[in-house]
């Protein structure tokens, strides 16, 4: 068989395969990311069935899934929710980063992996999947809810935190000496700064520039602009994922809403296969070695969520049950996280096993966050009946 | 009516309120220009038992059913106003155990008394030997000025 041919029929067969996870992940009420990585261990080097002819296609289709899904993150808040958001919610942001990204932190430095994977596991255990925790909440019909906003907010403030973490990490994992470390890392900073200042004044302008009535122009300017600006990015050692994030903050109004419904399909498409990728290029023989230390941070990095959510909660005057709903909505981790580890591993700097423990990790906290979401409030009543029932 | 916005970042906007069982009922309105009608939980205010997806259209004529009669209500009055003729409910104070025709209040401002509320009861038409009591509302119709002088009668005129 012609190897074009070959292609074909793998890509075919991988993207139906994801297509039917991705209805049974659904029909449980749980997120497919957890899924399309079991996917790509199972075809993966030391799993199931090896794929080979695809590599070089999916290997850049992964890339396009990253600038995809942080070009999507950056355009889900516009700048001025960006910077009220951090107005209202910085005490929250802050504990929300102490309690989740330490766990990781000392996690990585007992197994010995160094300050650079220490960073990286703690950027893995802290930010929250919003993708997973905006669909749960939408799902259980939670939108109307007092502490929704409460909620929202903590996720508008990773999403900060991460323009941030993410060109610092970059610039740690390039392994430049400390001075190069140090400038590489100002660069970054102050391309955020300039980045949310020029939004902020004029996001029209950058907008009007990818923007087109027409949705073929449109979708064409803006997929062309954000790869544009992510290779240039990743040319200036700020990670292409950088880039793509910081035009997403930059395209603002409608412009912004519109670029979100046209490039929702194209970034679920890639961002799958990025999914699968980091899957095939775990080796599943090294899951079980980690499996124990990611149950135990999956234990402690649920309960740390919950507490997150509840103080926020309980701040702004929110009852009981409604606290213990905002913790529970945080639980999720998911794409982000293995965008984190995808980027700290391709660096080669940090041990093979952050992959395994990354992806053992959101395989469990992808799986248990919608379902603590959704059982919260039974098991919430249960203990206010029982507690009334004692008295 | 106090009505508290909240914007919920990434969706849109929570609009909502507090109606006197205490429940909140209130819309978001998405981005992308759907509603949602809610409503909280009777035990649990921070919850909400129902939230309703609705099509610009359904958004529209449900505002209508609730919205005509008020407007109706508001445009009567006004047009009320414009022929100057008005009618108010005015506090029987100064004329317990006396008559309707001890008030003289046609002869003194021109406004008539069209009924007499007492205990929730309504007493049309009264006639000028008619007792007040304590307590009593008396519906009055008239000029804006004619009004004025008979609340003063009323209340101790």
């Amino acid at each position: 068989m012609h190897d074009t041919t070959i292609a074909l029929i793998q890509l075919g067969a991988v993207f139906f395969g994801l297509g039917l996870l991705g209805r049974l992940a659904w029909r449980f009420g749980i997120s497919p990311i957890p899924l399309y990585l079991v996917g790509g261990l199972a075809f993966g080097s030391g799993g199931l069935v090896p794929l080979h002819g695809i590599s070089e296609f999916t290997h850049l289709a992964s890339e396009i899934g990253v600038v995809l899904l942080l070009l999507l993150l950056g355009l889900e808040y516009s700048a001025s929710e960006l910077t009220t958001g951090l107005r209202k919610s910085w005490m929250a942001g802050l504990l929300d980063i102490v309690l989740n990204a330490a766990p990781g932190a000392v996690v990585a430095l007992l197994l010995g992996w160094g300050p650079v994977g220490a960073l990286a596991m703690a950027g893995v255990t802290y930010i929250s999947s919003s993708g997973i925790v905006a669909k749960v909440l939408g799902d259980l019909g939670r939108l109307g809810n007092r502490e929704t906003p409460v909620v929202l907010s903590v996720l508008v403030f990773e999403d900060l935190a991460m323009a941030v973490y993410l060109p610092v990490l970059t610039a740690v994992l390039a392994g430049v000496s400390f001075l190069g470390g140090l400038t590489s890392v100002g660069i970054s900073l102050l391309a955020i700064t300039v980045v949310l200042v020029v939004a902020l004044k004029y996001g029209r302008v950058i907008s009007a520039v990818v923007d087109s009535p027409d949705h073929e122009v449109f979708l064409l300017k803006l997929l062309g602009s954000a790869l544009l600006v992510a290779g240039i990015a990743s040319e200036l050692q700020v990670s292409a994922a950088v880039g793509a994030f910081l035009l997403g903050i930059a395209i603002s109004g409608s412009t912004a809403e519109n670029a979100t419904r046209l490039l929702e399909p194209l970034r679920d498409l890639f961002a799958a296969i990025f999914f699968v990728v980091f899957g095939l290029n775990t080796d599943p023989r090294t899951i079980p070695p980690v499996l124990l230390m990611a149950v135990l941070l999956a234990v402690i990095t649920t309960a740390t969520k919950v507490a997150t959510g509840w103080w926020a909660a309980r701040r702004q005057g929110i009852g009981k049950m409604g606290r213990a709903r905002a913790g529970a909505a945080l639980v999720a981790r998911g794409e982000f996280s293995i965008v984190i580890a995808g980027l700290a591993v391709a660096s080669g700097h940090v041990s093979e096993q952050l992959a395994a423990l990354a992806t053992a990790y959101v395989l469990l906290m992808a799986i248990i966050g919608p379902i603590a979401a959704r059982y919260v409030e039974p098991v919430g009543e249960f203990f206010v009946r029982r507690r009334a029932a004692v008295r | 009516m106090n009505v508290e916005v909240t914007p919920l970042p990434g969706i849109g906007v929570r609009q909502d309120f507090s109606i006197r069982s205490g429940r909140r009922i209130g819309v978001i309105s998405y981005r992308d220009g759907k509603f949602e009608l809610i409503l909280s939980k009777q035990d649990d205010p921070d919850a909400t038992a129902a939230s309703i997806p609705l099509a610009p259209e359904e958004a529209g004529t449900l505002a209508g059913l609730l919205g005509a009669p008020q407007l109706v209500t508001q445009l009567a009055k006004q047009h009320r106003d414009i022929t100057g003729i008005t009618t108010r409910q005015l506090p029987v104070t100064a004329f317990a155990s006396r008559t309707l025709g001890d008030t003289a209040l046609r002869t003194r401002t021109g406004a008539s008394i069209v009924a007499v509320l007492r205990a929730g009861d309504a007493h049309p038409s009264p006639g000028p030997d008619f007792l007040f009591e304590n307590g009593d509302l008396a519906v009055v119709v008239g000029t804006a000025e004619g009004l004025d002088a008979a609340a003063d009668i009323l209340t101790g005129g």
